[in-house]
Order: structure tokens, then C-alpha cells, then sequence
């Protein structure tokens, strides 16, 4: 019986061990990648970064790209997140066993793979080329087109966290709201999603922090832009196209404004994770 | 119960605004676009901003690759494409498009051997070729040791380095191979991306230039500019003439005086191999393409006053950044094109 | 209860009801619209990577699929180095993340203190946010030569076992195989663990207190109750870390060496199908061009596949367990 014991609780301290180490491996690999970004980048965060454009790229300066990326990066989550939600939602509260919803919840998890550069292309096709053909070149690249980009590689992200957070709401919770004679979408809206809340942000999170970082899908959607624009409709610069121009350049000058502007893009999904984190934890506690 | 409707409904309406600016308003699109070669993209990046400067028209270049650039001004979407491949004549008559040179630049060989100091070590084309066909494997191979009489070459096994990416660089380098080894042009040939009989891919300058540091008896091949900024060791080459030259501005700008352009019709010409004396055989240029119809002629004429103001007044830019000015009979040339081929 | 206020409240029901019953089915058209919308997505670009690969899909056909030969000057694509290349370098992802996330998982929902649990899970989402260019950059300059350091003592060691040995063998470059499946390892992390975590911290208090009352250990409570519990979300979870290392693109490129020379060895340079399209993509011109744009195909079949397979095998587990 000590036997029996003792061995339970060998394998207990091993595998809790072994968890905690497994934790520090991930920070370890944080601290490095961004070690080794502050390093090269630190040199090259100056006030002008935020106040110079690309075009004089000697001046150091990135903020046309901080902008369109701000701009782009929220309206795709603006497209996303909604349709994202509410596709997850339908397939964990009304297609959890048809055929469909099997259908569905498959090919989205083929969706996540789909390579970024694929999508873009995609939506040069269906975005870029009627609006080209329709303004006669006026209207060809957009920050919009960018947009439209990023958010079908937030999507599926968004669509699989809901359904799993939603299929995790006890069964009980359902049953005793719909006691009551609420209505489906009440439940669904009011209850459900207040319960899952938390599981759905960090969905929409990690599909921020995902889409923060592409280049690939706004090579051909977006396009860039050395000058100043916050207009949707104008072509629009980004901060990880322009780290990837910057990277391949002779100059090492650019080498280090690429490193400084990937290490904002960190700290940027960093501090907006956190800030909701905070917001809504104390919303959590006030409800209990 | 309320409260929490309100929060999908706030950003409803939060959508439904910027859906509204969206299609609302309309693009100012004075702007003049460009897209293509990632290789001119430090020097037209140059050239825009202190053009912007002078007239406050904005060019804007994004470097998207030739492919994407040649792609881009067939659909319209561009006023100007740029490619380190020049189109045959007949893909310009077919869209209406024609071409000209915007600035040069070199490619050089860079290596990665103890001992060996930058610029000591000599090459020719045909050694060369025989490297990255995987059939010279040693450093200290007869054929390189006859080049380098007093250099001592260790007998190591000889990395070689590519690029992964497909680039213009590439297209250049294959090209002279294909020139000076007979045995490169059948079993390999030239394009922006090839299949390596040997050796391992490195994405962009930078990811080459990276493997040759990190990895001990290396030979790889960097636009010339990244090989001064990032201080690697450059080996010299023999070129047609059979003279030994080192990579310099002067050394491009020769390959470039002497290459034939007068009977090159649309400026379809490689310089590599060039017969000059002085001529560094691995020079390449790039061209930009335009429509010779405009769709949208204000936008073109801004175009054309761009390139001619950096032919005459961005020489000095190029040559800070180690690109080499178009030589003035050349640019003469181009501007006698513009005259006689697009509609201005 | 009065008679005169009884009488308006069934009308007042039967009209809720009725509005009620109109949002319902409104709310539920609305659901459904958006999951059609992930449907058109997913059709529209897998069709649209059918369509712009049609001339290298429709001519070489199965050659296409089982060829390595790749030569884009003599046009003949052969898509058997980047297929092998994909596949080898998920599953050392999936081998080294899985287990590791699950570690953060655990650690962050049971053995933590309460106030590092915020800010260590917060710290492990950043995984996900560093740009994957610069998971390359740091690759490149930091990772490749830190592996060619170990590298040698790898195939000294793993390098002599009889059957995996041959894995191990090669010139310590620092790059290659290995290198990239521990750089998509790492960045996968987050998607993984963070799931894992968000799922473990629903399973109901009442069955893991029942099994500690009962004399469980952690582990055995986290083994047999929690996981169990939230056996399908994790999977889920892997599956999402899954399709972020098949499509990834910057980062392995830097690091994978970019050779369509199939090897045994891990530690030899290798290419993978979104690392071509992302290397040649920019550059290449028609024929080349299409046959990228069918290589991009390929990932939704080989991903397809993948898929299909593991669920195969989950059915297998469920029915072996008398599900």
C-alpha cells in the first residue's frame, strides 16, 4: 500500500516538475526572441519613429506604417470578430451533431492552414481587381483590400475557440435559462457568451496577435505606402511589410528600425492583451 | 441585461461607420504607384523621397518582387512596373508596354575561409560555374589554386550558398554562368530561380550573407551593395577580357559603357560578361515598364519627370548607396525612346 | 391573484412569445449566414488556387504530386520535396509542443500561485504576437548557430542509434529540418497551451474536488478528471497549433535551408510547400508561377488529409474506450 503511495506521489512531484519546467522553456524562448529584439532594436526607438514617414527612411521613422497597421489591424478584427463569434456560436449551439457543422468546423481547421500568401491572392481576386476595374485604376490597393485580408486569417481562430468555449458551458445553464422561458438568442447572447466570455477573448486575441503579424496577405491586398495616409481606400503601409522591405536592405540603419518595429509590434499585442485581460477580469469579479 | 446588448450593438453602429466613410468618400489618387524589383527598391525609395521633397509629388514604390511587378501593370493596378528580367519584344507589343534601364548595380561573390583576407582571392567564370555545379568541391582544387598562386587554400569541402528566393540577383548570376560554362547553360540554365545542382538556399541577401558568415568555408553571392554595408569578404573576378578586376562603381560603370546597347532593341540586354576591359562581368540593371498608351496620362507625365530627374540630379543618391548612375549616352538613349515610343 | 390581472398577461405572453419566436428564427438565420460565410472562404480560395493552378495541376497531374524534381527553368515542377518537407517539420512541432503546452497548461491552472497565473499565461500568449519575420530574423542570426554548436554532440549521441541514427547525421549547419520544427514548436506554443488552459480552468470545481477528497494526487486529477474532461477542446487546440505549422511561412524559410534534395537526415537542409510559394513566389512568371499557386492547392489537400487522418484516429481511441 506505502508502495502503491509512495509511487503516486513520485509521479505527481515528476509531472508537476516537469509542468513548471515546461513553463519556464516557454518564457525561456520569450525572453531570448525578445532579448535578441531589444538588443538590435533598442538603438533605433527614438521619438522619430513615431513622427517620421518611411519615405526619408535615414530620418528612422515608422509612423505611417504604425498607422495603417492600426488602422488595418482593427478593422479586420471589426470584420472577424462578429461573423467569427457568430459562425462559432452556430456551430457549438445549433450544429454541434449535424452534418453540417461537422462540414464546417472541418474546413475551417483547413482554413488555418491555409497559407497567408494564398488568402491574399484570394482577395487581390475579389476585392483588388473589381475595384481597379471599377474606378478605372482609381481605386486599386487598399488598406480596406488589407484588411479584408487579415481578417479571413483571423477568422478561423476566432470560429474555433467560440465553439469549444461554448461547448464547455455546463448543459445545466442552458436547461435553467430556457426554464425560465427566455428565448433562444437571449440565452445564447446574454447567458452563453457572458460565460464564455473569457475563452472567446482570448480567441479574438490570439487571432489579433496573429494577424498583427503578417506580411504575406498584404503584399497584393494593401500594398504599402512611403507617405502618410489614414484613408481606407488609399494604398496603406504597415509595420510588417515594412520590417520585411527593411530586413532585405543593404542598409543597417534598416536593419534596426525593422528590429525596433517588430519589438512595438510585440509590446502593442502585449499591452492590448493585458488591458483586456484587466478590463474584464474585474468585470468578472463585480457579476459574482 | 441590457447592458451587456450594449457593447455588440455600440460596435454595430462602430461598423456601420466606417462601412459608411468607406463607400462614402472617394481616394484622392494623385499618388503615383510603382511596384516590382526588390533590387532597386533602396535607390527609387531614395530618389521618391527627395523628389517628394523637391515637387511634393509622392512616388510610391513597394518592392513586390519583378513577377509581381510585371503582373501589376498588365492589370492596371500600377503606373509603373519594375523587373530585373527585361520582357521580350513581343510581350511588350502584345500589352502595349515598353521598357528602360533605371540604374546598375553589381553582384559579387562572397566567401567565408580562415585564413583567406577579403579581396585576396581571384575567380573566373568558368570556376565558378564548375563550384555551384557541384563538380569543384574543394577549396584547394587545382583550378582555384592556379588562380591563386599565393594564397594558401585549406582542403576543405567548399558550402555552397544560394538564393532561395527567386530574384533578379539570381537571374544575373545564372546568366553569366550560362555565358561562360557550356556545361551550366545545358544542365542548369538562367532564370530567377533555378535548380541548384548543389548546395543550400538562403532567403534574400540577408539570409545569405548570414550563412556565409555562420558557416566556415563558404562561397555564396550578394548584391554588391550588401557585401560593402555588411563587410563581407568579396573575391575578385577575371572577366572577358581576362583581366583581374575588383568589384568597384568604376568597374560596374565600364561593364556598362562598353555593353552594346545601341543595337539592343527595347534595351533587351544583360551586361554580364561584358567585353570591356575594366568591366566587372557580374553587373546587372533593371528596367521599369510603362504603358505607352497611359490610362491615366497626368499620372505618367508625373512618372517620366520622375525618372528623368533621377537620371540627371539622383546620381550622388545611387552612388551613397552603392548603385552605379546610368551612363550619359545611355540615358540620352532612353529619353530619345520616350520621345519616339510613348504617347506623352 | 385578482381576476382582472390575470386577463392581460397571456396576451402579453402570446405576443412576447410570437416576437420572440420571430428573433429566434432571425438570430438563427443570422448564425447560420456567418458559418456559410467560413464555408465561402475556405471554397473560394481553395477554388481560386484550383483555378490559377490549372495549367501545372491539369498537365503533370500525379507527377506533380510523387515528383522531386523541381527546375523552374525547364518548367517541371514535382511537388514531393516541399510535401515531405511540411509534413516532417509539423510533426517535430506537434512531438515537441504538445507536451510542452500541456506543461504550461497544468502548471498555470493548478500549481501556479494565483498572482502569477495572469501574467505568465499573458507572457506565454506573446509567443503569438512576435511577427513571424522576426522568429526568422532571430532563427537566422541567433537559433541556426546555437543548433550548429549542439549539433555535433546530437549525432555523436542520437546520431549512433540504429534505426533513428540515420536522422542525425550530417554537417552541423546549424539549419535544416530539426532547426525549423523546434522554431514552429515554439511558435505554436501559445496557440496550444493558451486553449488548453482557457478549457482547463472549465471544468467544473465539484469534480476535481470530489477527486481530491477522494486522495487524488494533482497529476492523477489533472490526468484522469481534467483531461478527460476536456479531452475535445485540447484536441481542438492541437489542431489550431497543427494548421498554424503546416501554412507557416517567413520563419521556416529562414531557417529550413531551402534544398528540394530529399534527405533522410533531420539535420540536412529541406523545403516545405508554403516556404516555395513564399521564396519563388515574388519573382516567378507564368508556367512557375502557376505551379506555386498549385503548390498552395496542395497544402488544402495535404491539410485535408492530415485532418482526415487524425480523425480517423480519434474515432479509433473513442471506440476503443466504448464510446
Amino acid at each position: 500500500m506505502s508502495a502503491v503511495y509512495a509511487r503516486r506521489s513520485v509521479v505527481n512531484i515528476v509531472a508537476l516538475t516537469l509542468s513548471g519546467l515546461a513553463t519556464l522553456i516557454g518564457l525561456i524562448f520569450l525572453v531570448w526572441i525578445l532579448w535578441v529584439t531589444a538588443q538590435n532594436g533598442l538603438g533605433a526607438i527614438k521619438l522619430s519613429l513615431f513622427t517620421k514617414i518611411t519615405a526619408y527612411a535615414d530620418q528612422g521613422g515608422l509612423s505611417n506604417a504604425i498607422v495603417g497597421s492600426l488602422i488595418m489591424d482593427l478593422m479586420a478584427l471589426l470584420i472577424c470578430a462578429p461573423i467569427g463569434v457568430l459562425a462559432g456560436t452556430y456551430l457549438a449551439e445549433y450544429a454541434s451533431s449535424t452534418r453540417l457543422g461537422a462540414t464546417i468546423r472541418f474546413l475551417n481547421d483547413i482554413l488555418l492552414s491555409a497559407p497567408s500568401i494564398v488568402l491574399g491572392l484570394f482577395v487581390y481576386v475579389i476585392v483588388v481587381i473589381p475595384t481597379t476595374e471599377l474606378t478605372d485604376g482609381r481605386i486599386s490597393f487598399s488598406g480596406f483590400a488589407g484588411s479584408v485580408a487579415l481578417a479571413l486569417i483571423g477568422l478561423p481562430v476566432i470560429v474555433r475557440t467560440t465553439d469549444e468555449m461554448l461547448q464547455l458551458v455546463p448543459g445545466t445553464l442552458r436547461e435553467a435559462a430556457l426554464s425560465l422561458g427566455i428565448p433562444q438568442w437571449k440565452l445564447t447572447m446574454q447567458v452563453l457568451m457572458r460565460a464564455a466570455f473569457s475563452g472567446i477573448l482570448t480567441g479574438v486575441l490570439l487571432a489579433l496577435a496573429r494577424l498583427a503579424g503578417e506580411t504575406a496577405p498584404l503584399l497584393f491586398t494593401a500594398f504599402g505606402n512611403n507617405f502618410m495616409t489614414a484613408h481606407p481606400l488609399d494604398k496603406m503601409a504597415s509595420m510588417p511589410v515594412t520590417i520585411y522591405q527593411y530586413t532585405n536592405d543593404p542598409n543597417p540603419t534598416l536593419h534596426a528600425i525593422a528590429w525596433a518595429g517588430a519589438l512595438l509590434i510585440t509590446l502593442f499585442v502585449l499591452a492590448l492583451s493585458l488591458l483586456t485581460r484587466i478590463m474584464f477580469s474585474r468585470k468578472k469579479v463585480s457579476y459574482e | 441585461m441590457l447592458t451587456s446588448l450594449k457593447l455588440p450593438s455600440r460596435l454595430g453602429t462602430l461598423a456601420f461607420a466606417v462601412a459608411a466613410s468607406l463607400f462614402g468618400m472617394t481616394a484622392q489618387a494623385t499618388d503615383i504607384t510603382g511596384a516590382g524589383s526588390s533590387f532597386v527598391y533602396p535607390v527609387i525609395s531614395k530618389w521618391s523621397a527627395a523628389y517628394a521633397e523637391k515637387t511634393g509629388n509622392h512616388i510610391n514604390y513597394q518592392s513586390i518582387g519583378s513577377g509581381g511587378g510585371i503582373a501589376q501593370i498588365k492589370a492596371g493596378t500600377v503606373d509603373f512596373g519594375a523587373s530585373d528580367m527585361p520582357l521580350k519584344a513581343e510581350d511588350l507589343a502584345k500589352f502595349g508596354l515598353g521598357q528602360f534601364p533605371d540604374v546598375i548595380g553589381g553582384i559579387v561573390p562572397a566567401f567565408n575561409v580562415s585564413g583567406v583576407a577579403a579581396g585576396s582571392l581571384v575567380l573566373d567564370g568558368p570556376t565558378l560555374a564548375d563550384i555551384y555545379l557541384g563538380k569543384i568541391t574543394m577549396w584547394n582544387d587545382p583550378a582555384i589554386v592556379k588562380l591563386n598562386p599565393s594564397v594558401h587554400l585549406p582542403s576543405s569541402k567548399i558550402f555552397v550558398v544560394h538564393r532561395s528566393d527567386g530574384s533578379g540577383t539570381t537571374f544575373n548570376f545564372t546568366d553569366y554562368l550560362s555565358k561562360v560554362s557550356t556545361d551550366w547553360k545545358s544542365k542548369v540554365g538562367e532564370g530567377t530561380a533555378v535548380q541548384w545542382p548543389t548546395g543550400i538556399g538562403g532567403k534574400g541577401n540577408e539570409g545569405v550573407s548570414a550563412y556565409i558568415k555562420q558557416i566556415p568555408n563558404s562561397l555564396g553571392y550578394v548584391e554588391y551593395a550588401y557585401a560593402v554595408q555588411n563587410k563581407l569578404g568579396y573575391a575578385k573576378m577575371k572577366n572577358a577580357a581576362g583581366t583581374v578586376v575588383e568589384p568597384t562603381i568604376a568597374s560596374f560603370q565600364a561593364a556598362a559603357n562598353t555593353a552594346d546597347w545601341k543595337n539592343a532593341k527595347d534595351f533587351n540586354l544583360l551586361m554580364t560578361n561584358a567585353p570591356g576591359a575594366d568591366a566587372w562581368p557580374i553587373t546587372a540593371t533593371s528596367w521599369v515598364i510603362m504603358y505607352k498608351t497611359p490610362k491615366n496620362a497626368a499620372n505618367t507625365k508625373v512618372a517620366f519627370d520622375f525618372f528623368k530627374y533621377a537620371y540627371e540630379q539622383g546620381q550622388d543618391a545611387a552612388r551613397a548607396l552603392d548603385y552605379v548612375p546610368l551612363p550619359a549616352s545611355l540615358v540620352q538613349q532612353i529619353e530619345a525612346y520616350w520621345s519616339s515610343e510613348y504617347k506623352q | 391573484m385578482s381576476a382582472t390581472s390575470a386577463e392581460p398577461i397571456p396576451r402579453d405572453t402570446e405576443h412576447r412569445s410570437r416576437t420572440d419566436a420571430r428573433h429566434d428564427l432571425f438570430f438563427r438565420f443570422l448564425l447560420r449566414f456567418c458559418a456559410m460565410l467560413v464555408l465561402a472562404a475556405l471554397l473560394g480560395a481553395a477554388l481560386s488556387t484550383l483555378w490559377g493552378g490549372r495549367e501545372v495541376l491539369f498537365k503533370d497531374g500525379f507527377r506533380f504530386l510523387f515528383s522531386s524534381d523541381w527546375n523552374p527553368v525547364e518548367n517541371q515542377f514535382g511537388a514531393l520535396a516541399p510535401i515531405v518537407g511540411t509534413l516532417v517539420t509539423s510533426l517535430i512541432a506537434l512531438l515537441l509542443a504538445v507536451p510542452v503546452s500541456f506543461g504550461i497548461a497544468l502548471f498555470l491552472t493548478e500549481i501556479a500561485p494565483r498572482w502569477m497565473r495572469g501574467p505568465v499565461s499573458a507572457a506565454i500568449e506573446l509567443l503569438a504576437a512576435i511577427p513571424s519575420i522576426i522568429y526568422g530574423m532571430w532563427g537566422l542570426f541567433v537559433f541556426v548557430p546555437f543548433m550548429a554548436s549542439i549539433e555535433p554532440t546530437l549525432s555523436d549521441t542520437l546520431g549512433n542509434i540504429p534505426v533513428i541514427g540515420a536522422l542525425f547525421q550530417g554537417p552541423p549547419l546549424g539549419l535544416g529540418l530539426l532547426t525549423a520544427g523546434i522554431v514552429l514548436a515554439v511558435m505554436i506554443l501559445p496557440f496550444i497551451s493558451s486553449v488548453m488552459r482557457e478549457v482547463f480552468q472549465t471544468v467544473p470545481a465539484r469534480l476535481k474536488e470530489s477527486s481530491y477528497a477522494l486522495g487524488s494526487t494533482t497529476w492523477e486529477v489533472v490526468w484522469d478528471i481534467v483531461l478527460p474532461y476536456t479531452r475535445s477542446a485540447v484536441i481542438g487546440g492541437i489542431f489550431l497549433g497543427l494548421g498554424r505549422a503546416l501554412g507557416e511561412t517567413m520563419a521556416v524559410t529562414f531557417v529550413l535551408g531551402n534544398s528540394y534534395n530529399l534527405t533522410a537526415s533531420l539535420l540536412m537542409p529541406g523545403t516545405s510547400i508554403s516556404s516555395s510559394i513564399a521564396n519563388e513566389f515574388n519573382e516567378a512568371v507564368g508556367m512557375h508561377r502557376s505551379a506555386l499557386i498549385a503548390l498552395g492547392f496542395l497544402l488544402f489537400v495535404v491539410t485535408f488529409i492530415v485532418l482526415l487522418i487524425a480523425r480517423f484516429m480519434l474515432r479509433q481511441l473513442q471506440r476503443k474506450e466504448g464510446r
